[in-house]
């Protein structure tokens, strides 16, 4: 008996900052994706010239919370042939491994829950695509053929992209020379450049692999709502259902973060390395950025308050104001006292990670809204004839590049002088292998016309 | 003690997923607990500080072949399977090979109290000696063992081509 309590003090005093995170985010990350959703609804609306929701709260902000009760007091409804046991695990598998691979993630230079683990970037990739079965296993539960369908194409989906997105990551991972995620975005400090630069073939396919992974219109074919009803959730409901929708969120904040951290720069500010550079000083004015976007936000608030219809409405337009001048002041401390840095830059880094995880899921939203969905022979094609090999050949090209550049002893933006042709190389073998593709897709076209349906 | 608690935690899992997978009837049963037994593994992996053995497990093995498993069982008509006799009628052959293995392992037991140091023990290193975990996998691959490594390679290489050769004959 003394030992197991020894053995859990022992446990608790190990563990206990990445347990307090860990509760954390699962608290906080629901409230999170109900305001992506948000976010996203209301961008879907201003595309289609509408206005989206505008009842729950000043133009729909508490909206979130109201479809969250919504979704709380359904129905629990499980089919009467479906495997109980499975389908009770499935959501919870699919919502699991994507919190999980959350703790891999480094926000910050001092924000990261699994502290520099070694094999940083493997550990969130691969954790990420454990979810897979919850859909697989979800759709085969529910005992309904369009479920079984729908996870069908999950599965035949995620296999063939997650090859063109390891590829993709490799090419980056060349220049990193670590896994270790913290290391990699040292190494884009170190360089002055962010791997985007670098290696921007490898980025498309990662940006186009990543919205496949996470189904994602124009790749949301496991829930085509014209062809499969739902796809694999269609005999989810209420809070099943919503676990299914709050681990594709967070596997899209996933699939952000990664991609931020090895092209984009991780937690680094736009031309990071100028602090150091005589002349270019101006450009520090980007430290008060942040700043800035919140003092402007919280003004508007202000300006705004005075016309919203209803007493509750006004004071919740002031209180969104006030959070954001509090943030602002926060974010100021770094600029003003330049004591205790390491912390404060931990902020400022906090505050662009975030920025550029942001803008990532707003490029995957304008495309939903933009592009119409593929038919899954066509995905298949594009996986499987254009972005595996082209991924490959790139990931020859930029080892070349890479030779080349330590031969020269090139550095920094120096090597662009090498990836640039390797890069132009890479586009030129992507415009033959779309030309050779050409031919062969009308052929298989005209077959799929006859067939009607392919799949 | 807490390293104890983690082994027995995570030995405890894989052996008894390994059972229940095998005693299964319905195969999607036995998919998930062989999914859980690849997972248990993976956590004594990580256990010994194997970082990279770990994750390699588990994107490979979970990641890979199982979602591949699993795939192909749902193409299958499991109403059909139900019914037909799922297990091997080799008794002889396999009560042999238990045996054979029980054996083995007894002796090993029974001998290492005789060895002098008993059972060789793996510890795991500590965490600030160890270089980065792919770093010496991938020296062992490519410096140590690299002639053994390129012949696997060769021949996974020739199975892939292989069966896509097989495919396109039938299609």
């Amino acid at each position: 008996m003394n030992s197991i309590i020894q053995t859990t003090i022992e446990f608790l005093k190990a563990f206990w900052a990445p347990l307090l995170s860990g509760v954390a985010i699962v608290a906080i990350l629901p409230l999170i994706v109900g305001y992506i959703v948000l976010v996203e609804r209301k961008l879907m609306a201003d595309m289609q010239a509408r206005l989206g929701p505008m009842r729950v709260g000043p133009h729909g902000l508490l909206q979130p919370i109201a479809d969250a009760v919504k979704l709380l007091i359904k129905e629990d409804i499980i089919p009467d042939n479906a495997d109980k046991l499975v389908f009770w695990l499935a959501p919870v598998v699919s919502v699991g491994a994507a919190l999980l691979s959350l703790a891999g993630l480094a926000i910050g230079p001092a924000f990261q829950i699994a502290q520099d683990i070694n094999i940083g970037i493997l550990f969130v990739v691969g954790v990420s695509a454990l979810g897979i079965f919850g859909i697989v296993l979800g759709g085969w539960a529910s005992n309904s053929h369009y479920s079984l369908m729908g996870a069908l194409r999950s599965s035949a989906q995620l296999v063939s992209y997650e090859t063109a997105a390891g590829m993709a990551l490799v090419s980056a991972l060349l220049f990193a020379g670590t896994l270790n995620i913290k290391s990699i975005v040292e190494a884009q400090s170190n360089e002055g450049i962010w791997f985007v630069m670098l290696a921007p073939v490898a980025f498309f396919t990662y940006l186009v692999a990543s919205i496949a992974e996470t189904n994602r219109a124009p790749f949301d074919l496991p829930e085509a709502e014209s062809e499969l009803v739902a796809g694999y959730m269609t005999e989810f409901s209420g809070f099943r259902w919503s676990l299914y929708f709050l681990a594709e969120y967070a596997n899209m904040i996933v699939v952000a973060s990664v991609a931020t951290t090895l092209f984009l720069g991780g937690w680094l500010r736009p031309f990071a390395k100028v602090h150091e550079l005589a002349g270019f000083h101006l450009l520090n004015f980007l430290d008060f950025v942040p700043l800035l976007l919140m003092v402007v936000i919280g003004v508007y608030c202000v300006q705004r308050a005075p016309k919203q219809p209803t007493r509750v409405q006004q004071m919740f337009m002031l209180a969104v104001a006030g959070l954001c001048f509090v943030l602002g002041l926060v974010l100021l401390a770094p600029v003003v006292v330049p004591v205790a840095k390491p912390f404060y830059a931990g902020i400022h880094g906090g505050f662009w990670f975030i920025l550029k995880v942001s803008l990532y899921i707003y490029f995957f939203m304008w495309l939903r809204f933009t592009i119409p969905r593929y038919r899954f022979d066509q995905l298949m094609r594009l996986g499987w004839h254009f972005l595996i090999p082209l991924s490959i050949v790139n990931v020859l090209l930029v080892g070349v590049a890479l030779i080349a550049g330590s031969y020269f002893n090139l550095k920094g933006w120096g090597l662009l002088l090498v990836t640039t042709p390797a890069a132009i190389m890479a586009l030129i073998v992507a415009l033959l292998i779309l030309a050779a593709d050409r031919e062969r897709g009308a052929r298989q076209d005209q077959a799929a016309a006859s067939d009607s349906y392919a799949g | 003690m807490l390293d104890k608690v983690l082994f027995y935690f995570f030995a405890s899992i894989a052996v008894a997923s390994a059972v229940l997978m095998v005693t299964r009837r319905n195969v999607v049963h036995s998919a998930i607990f062989l999914i859980t037994a690849l997972l248990a593994t993976a956590g004594i992996f990580l256990q010994l500080r194997a970082e990279f053995l770990f994750i390699v497990q588990i994107i490979l093995y979970v990641g890979g072949i199982m979602v591949l498993f699993v795939f192909v069982i749902m193409l299958v008509n499991l109403d059909v399977a139900l019914q037909q006799i799922q297990f091997a009628r080799q008794k002889w052959v396999a009560l042999f090979v238990t045996l054979a293995l029980a054996a083995q392992v007894g002796l090993m037991f029974w001998t290492s109290g005789k060895m002098p140091g008993g059972l060789p023990v793996l510890t795991a290193a500590a965490a600030a000696k160890l270089s980065p975990n792919s770093e010496i996998v991938a020296r062992s691959l490519f410096e140590s063992y690299l002639l053994p490594f390129e012949i696997a390679s060769v021949l996974l290489l020739v199975a892939m081509i292989g069966a896509v050769g097989m495919a396109k004959k039938r299609a």
